[in-house]
């Protein structure tokens, strides 16, 4: 094989408290497309961001050309023809597609008074923008571009810099059908003029249409590699998967109980048109698996009210429910703690006990004024039965750590009594000895008899503290698995659309 | 407590030098003029701090005043009403205003900056029109109690300053002892978070802009009679701002989640004492406004230097399922929409 354009070698990444990548090598070679895959979290975002100049590495070697190199910022990168097209773009869309493309390096006349040259950006971008088949005027406003187009004018700008490498991170999850083979088309396109590309994503379908070769991580680690003819759905995800299960779990007591909550062809936001049904019973986990944007968390907070419900019934021990905001939620006793604590699970600003007896305050109030000793009282048998540490009742949540925020959290909802919790990523960003703790809470829950949906990006956590495991993919429910079911293979299959073929019917009758 | 202790040094410190500099400012008539000051801006500008600790904003008070006293005449001396009904259904309309801010506020969702500055516009409007422009006053009347409650006293206080006192009392518990106020906080903090906690944002938003017109009624009742005439180009203009900064003085921040009513009176205590100020140490008038500006800017640029030792917080930034390090947490833009 001739010399690779870019080597990265033996690249460890450390944050505290987590390595994300532990030596870690990946090569590319001229015109080649290498797909990169693994599971949320398999590091690689964080490698991409060594690669692209925003992280540096601990240790490893990044080579180009053969020769050793400091990315040291993202100019850097570019410099060094590294072009990165994010998966959220970054662009601006109150500007038109040259001003997009030349932004901070726009051609100049005029001397001193450093006018744009706008005749010469104009030229320049459109060159750009033929050469990937883009047929717009590079004065377009980029608010009437597609989001697919979008993408093309970010390609083009990575071009414009020389880019020689082209990193695409998940450059489809939001493409419809068609715009997605044009993008492919257009990769293809690049790799015949001798560009080489890095392309991330979890649709393992077009991996299999456009790679020379797939690269694929795990935990921070290399998992493997597939030439070009190893390339299949079941090798991939064989790499991807394949760990052996901690002991951090607690088994569930096993008890049958009736329905609590049960979800008929709801349809939320995010997904217009798929309709997701499902049963959660009282004394059960239901664990909620598959990729990130596969409309998990919408459908949770569609639940809880959070969102606005397009259609379909939610039922609470047989009796319907009307939610139409949190406090509907609340009120019958269905709770969220959502994904992201921060911003909408606590009040960072506020104490503990504020955040603790905010959603039942009526109940620490006699005629309208609070009893700060009521208050005190539940916060502190929160405290204790939850083990948060926390200096006092009176800290701020926000300077606990994620662990204790999370606890914060689930006793705002215990202080209530629930009886459907819902949790979205509920150890995020939290370490192995609060995750024991907070699994083992979600078990003792659920063996009072509230029903637990626990979402989850971790497919470790899934399969450890779930009864059942439901399997969401592209917005519906691509299937639901028993325990003796489950295994981290079968969860990939369906959570990457493998079992796309079966119907809301089949689901509702392997859920019963 | 921290900032109310900052200000309250800082108006004691003032008080001081001011006694220091020029005695006249024990005298007890520039004490009773002063708190009598205190008292008529002060019911307004708590009702602007509660607004602002929720995070908005009312521009449009001083035009509120105009209008109301244009009104008030009107209907005092044109129609002849009676005072109690009249001094009602003029705190009335005002708190209609109050509602109809509400309603752009939390229906139509525009930003309560402008909903507000356009009230200020028109409610100016408004007075000029229907009063043609001609300054409307009340005589010499007593119009039951209304003259004496804004220019009376029992024994050494001004009346306005009692009604400020008891008002402040009952907005303090209100605020710090009720299941409401700690809505008002929370919604302040974060609008999003007090949702998912089951919170009726809307209408504890909405509710502010009326319960904030209350006391502006019954400040312009006070304003009304104490200046007894009422020009409607320039009657209480920049009253609003009297109002802002009073409360951001007091510690309250235009981000809202923060403040407190002891702040806010202090807050309007030291802008009046500053006017003292500027009046008894012989300084031109027309600095007036110029020295304010200068003690809020001062005010505030040394709290903030000193919020921001306490306020420095690190983030690690992280793909997005990869546990984030122990304690630290990334918050990404639009995080919810991108995963799940």
């Amino acid at each position: 094989m001739a010399q690779p354009i870019l080597e990265l070698a033996g690249i460890c990444k450390r944050f505290p408290g987590v390595k994300a990548l532990d030596n870690v090598s990946l090569s590319v070679g001229h015109g080649e497309v290498v797909a990169l895959i693994g599971e949320n979290g398999a590091g690689k975002s964080t490698l991409m961001k060594v690669l692209g100049g925003v992280h540096q590495p601990d240790a490893g070697e990044v080579r180009i050309d053969g020769k050793a190199v400091v990315i040291g910022s993202v100019a850097a990168a570019g410099a060094l023809g590294i072009g990165f097209v994010h998966q959220e773009l970054n662009v601006l869309d109150n500007l038109d597609v040259a001003a997009n493309m030349f932004l901070g390096r726009e051609p100049l006349w005029g001397g001193p008074l450093r006018l744009v040259d706008r005749r010469r950006m104009e030229a320049d971008s459109s060159q750009y923008l033929r050469r990937l088949g883009l047929n717009v005027a590079p004065n377009t406003p980029l608010s009437r571009l597609s989001l697919a187009q979008q993408q093309v004018v970010e390609i083009a700008k990575a071009l414009s810099q020389n880019a020689r490498i082209l990193i695409l991170d998940e450059p489809t999850s939001s493409l419809t059908a068609s715009e997605t083979d044009r993008l492919l088309a257009t990769v293809k396109d690049l790799r015949s003029q001798g560009v080489s590309v890095i392309y991330i994503s979890h649709r393992l379908g077009e991996i299999g249409q456009i790679s020379d070769r797939v690269v694929a991580l795990r935990d921070g680690r290399n998992a493997g590699e597939l030439s070009r003819e190893q390339i299949s759905h079941d090798n991939m995800v064989r790499l991807m998967v394949g760990r052996e299960l901690s002991n951090l779990f607690v088994p569930p007591a096993g008890c049958a109980h009736p329905k609590r909550l049960e979800v008929r062809d709801l349809r939320t936001t995010a997904y217009p048109n798929r309709a997701v049904s499902f049963d959660a019973a009282g004394g059960e986990i239901l664990g909620f698996a598959g990729l990130v944007g596969s409309g998990r968390s919408e459908l949770a907070q569609t639940i809880f009210g959070a969102d606005r419900l397009l259609g379909g019934q939610i039922l609470l021990d047989g009796k319907p429910l009307s939610i139409q905001s949190p406090r509907d939620a609340i009120r019958a006793g269905i709770y969220l703690a959502p994904e992201d604590r921060r911003r909408t699970g606590l009040l960072v600003d506020m104490t503990v006990r504020e955040n603790i007896t905010l959603p039942g305050l009526w109940h620490y109030a006699r005629m309208a004024m609070l009893s700060r000793s009521r208050e005190c009282a539940e916060a502190k048998t929160q405290v204790q039965s939850l083990r948060i540490k926390t200096p006092s009742i009176g800290a701020r949540a926000g300077n606990l750590s994620g662990g204790n925020q999370q606890k914060v959290v689930l006793g705002k909802w215990l202080a209530r009594g629930p009886k459907v919790l819902i949790v979205d990523e509920p150890t995020r960003g939290i370490d192995v000895g609060a995750k024991a703790e907070i699994y083992r809470l979600l078990r003792a829950l659920a063996d009072r008899g509230v029903a637990v949906i626990a979402i989850s990006s971790d497919l470790e956590e899934v399969l450890g503290i779930s009864d059942r495991v439901a399997v969401m993919h592209e917005g519906r429910l691509a299937g639901v698995l028993c325990r003796d079911e489950c295994s981290e293979k079968a969860i990939m299959d369906m959570a990457f659309g493998r079992v796309s073929g079966r119907n809301e019917a089949v689901v509702l009758a392997s859920s019963e | 407590m921290r900032k109310e202790l900052g200000i309250g040094a800082l108006l004691i410190v003032l008080c001081g030098v001011l006694a220091a500099l020029n005695p006249q400012f024990l005298e007890l008539q520039n004490l009773q003029n002063l708190s009598l000051l205190i008292g008529l801006f002060g019911i307004f500008s708590i009702g602007m701090g509660v607004i602002i600790i929720t995070g908005g904003i009312d521009l449009s008070v001083g035009s509120v005043f105009a209008l109301q006293g244009v009104l008030l005449s009107i209907m005092l001396r044109e129609w002849h009403w009676p005072w109690l009904i009249a001094s009602l259904a003029s705190i009335g309309s005002v708190m209609v205003l109050g509602l109809a801010h509400a309603f752009f506020i939390t229906k139509v969702r525009l930003q309560p900056f402008i909903v507000t500055l356009c009230g200020l516009l028109i409610y100016r409007g408004m007075a000029r029109s229907i009063s043609h422009d001609e300054t409307k006053g009340f005589g010499t009347e007593s119009w039951g109690p209304l003259r004496w409650l804004a220019k009376g006293y029992v024994g050494p206080l001004p009346v306005a300053f009692i009604l400020l006192l008891v008002i402040a009392a009952i907005m303090w518990v209100v605020l710090h002892r009720s299941v409401y106020g700690r809505y008002l906080y929370a919604v302040g903090r974060n609008e999003e978070a007090a949702r998912y906690s089951g919170i009726n944002t809307d209408r504890i938003i909405g509710s502010v802009y009326v319960l904030s017109m209350l006391l502006a009624g019954i400040s312009g009742i006070l304003f009304a009679l104490w200046v007894n005439s009422i020009s409607p180009s320039n009657h209480g203009s920049f009253y609003e701002l009297y109002g802002i900064a009073a409360a951001v003085l007091g510690g309250c921040s235009l981000r809202g989640g923060e403040g407190s009513i002891i702040g806010i009176l202090l807050g309007t205590a030291l802008l009046q004492v500053l006017q003292n100020l500027v009046n008894l140490l012989g300084i031109p008038s027309s600095y007036n406004f110029a020295v304010m500006g200068g003690v809020i800017l001062l005010g505030v640029t040394v709290d903030q230097l000193l919020g921001n030792r306490r306020r420095r917080r690190k983030t690690v930034p992280a793909e997005g399922g990869t546990p984030t390090p122990g304690g630290m947490e990334v918050v990404p833009v639009g995080a919810n929409a991108s995963s799940g």
